[in-house]
């Protein structure tokens, strides 16, 4: 297989032109997803025997959860990338990617709140699984301040992703904190190895949102990373010509 | 591969083992702290300790919940299918606590090794399930589908 085409997106000025063909139609198919995936969720399917409709608020809080783990696992590999290759586009990506990052733990952490009230008893409770997540928003809440509050552009990249490459310890951590502990938090209901603990009817739509929220964020990160580009290579004569000639 | 880049790997690769490292040992160190509850045969050992506060979890024994007719008290003995503990509680229980159902209590260990519980938190399995299929299994087996409390 021909990687070019992967390899040229190092580059700002293949990635500004291959973005713009691709983050809309990405961004919006997600959007889709949602829309679908969400009512059919919220509306048709079926409730939970011990947890009636509350439980309903898993097709928020599962896909956040997860988006909230899977974008600092690419945070993690971007900021790598750059402290070893030192590429262009690495700590364009962690700018882009922190703050929605960051909103998808704190929906994670919102939503489990919500559910907790009715089902635990209780908003808030310290156990592994929610102090870990906690922690995740915490990580990103740095990464997105050491980047805002350095001036000097090259080393707020590198602490940056220092952060970013430092923090992915906590994602094992999440991940088996309600098998290494005892904890409130019920285990996962879904994984590889195994059926899921949940008939087709009920993970179908729970599926569709999360491939769809994967969709809209790769779409709406490949967006924020073309604003980027144009905030960081402002000076750069491909772009003033790429403006001029197409606008934005 | 680049001489560099090679040592910036290394580099990196020395960092995150050494910190995971030293963060799994004070996860080790922490392990009881970290624990959000005692189970049964901890408290019946002796590992949990007496008058302060603490958390106890196990799973409701089926036809030992006690309800006062008059007032909010309720007794009712957990386990984890080793040991069991009773607890008594004076307040409102969470919708989701029924016999069979996990549970997380907080409160104080009297002497006695009576949990008097100041709070009472429901715990969930992962398995869910339409009402229907739940009523089939129940008829099909003749209790309830949800299954026993294993200790996470």
């Amino acid at each position: 297989m021909n990687w070019s085409w992967f390899h040229k997106l190092g580059s700002p000025k293949w990635f500004f032109q291959w973005s713009k063909k691709w983050a809309a139609p990405i961004f919006w198919l997600g959007v889709l997803g949602i829309i679908v995936g969400m009512i059919w969720g919220l509306a048709f399917a079926p409730k939970d025997y011990l947890q009636g409709n509350v439980f309903r608020i898993i097709y928020l809080h599962v896909p956040s959860a997860i988006l909230a783990e899977s974008c600092y696992l690419s945070l993690g590999i971007a900021g790598f990338v750059f402290l070893v290759w030192q590429m262009k586009m690495a700590p364009v990506f962690i700018k882009a990617m922190a703050p929605i990052g960051a909103v998808m733990a704190a929906i994670a952490l919102f939503s489990g709140s919500i559910w907790g009230k009715p089902t635990w008893g209780t908003w808030w409770v310290w156990d592994a699984r929610l102090t870990s997540v906690l922690v995740l928003f915490m990580l990103y809440m740095g990464i997105i301040a050491i980047q805002n509050t350095l001036d000097d552009r090259v080393l707020a990249d590198k602490a940056a992703a220092v952060i970013c490459v430092v923090g992915v310890i906590n994602l094992p951590i999440i991940k088996y904190s309600v098998v290494w502990w005892n904890t409130l938090h019920q285990p996962a209901t879904f994984s590889f190895t195994k059926k899921p603990d949940m008939p087709e009817v009920m993970w179908m739509p729970l599926l569709i949102c999360v491939v769809s929220f994967y969709l809209f964020i790769a779409g709406l990160v490949v967006w924020r990373m073309q604003t980027e580009i144009l905030r960081r290579e402002h000076r750069a004569s491909w772009l003033k010509k790429e403006v001029v000639s197409d606008g934005i | 591969m680049h001489p560099i880049r090679r040592k910036r790997i290394i580099t990196i690769a020395i960092i995150v083992l050494v910190l995971s490292g030293a963060i799994g040992l004070v996860l080790y160190a922490l392990q009881q702290n970290i624990n959000l509850f005692y189970t049964p045969t901890q408290i019946a050992s002796g590992e949990a300790p007496k008058g302060v506060n603490i958390r106890a979890g196990g799973m409701v024994v089926k036809g030992s919940v006690k309800r006062d007719s008059n007032t909010l008290f309720v007794s009712f003995n957990v386990t984890d299918f080793k040991r069991i503990v009773h607890i008594e509680y004076h307040g409102i229980l969470p919708d989701l606590f029924r016999e069979g159902q996990g549970i997380v209590a907080q409160g104080k260990l009297l002497p006695n090794g009576t949990f008097l519980a100041s709070q009472v938190l429901a715990k969930h399995d992962e398995k869910y399930m339409p009402p229907d299929v739940a009523n089939a299994l129940k008829q099909a087996k003749g209790n309830t589908p949800s299954k026993p409390y294993n200790d996470n």
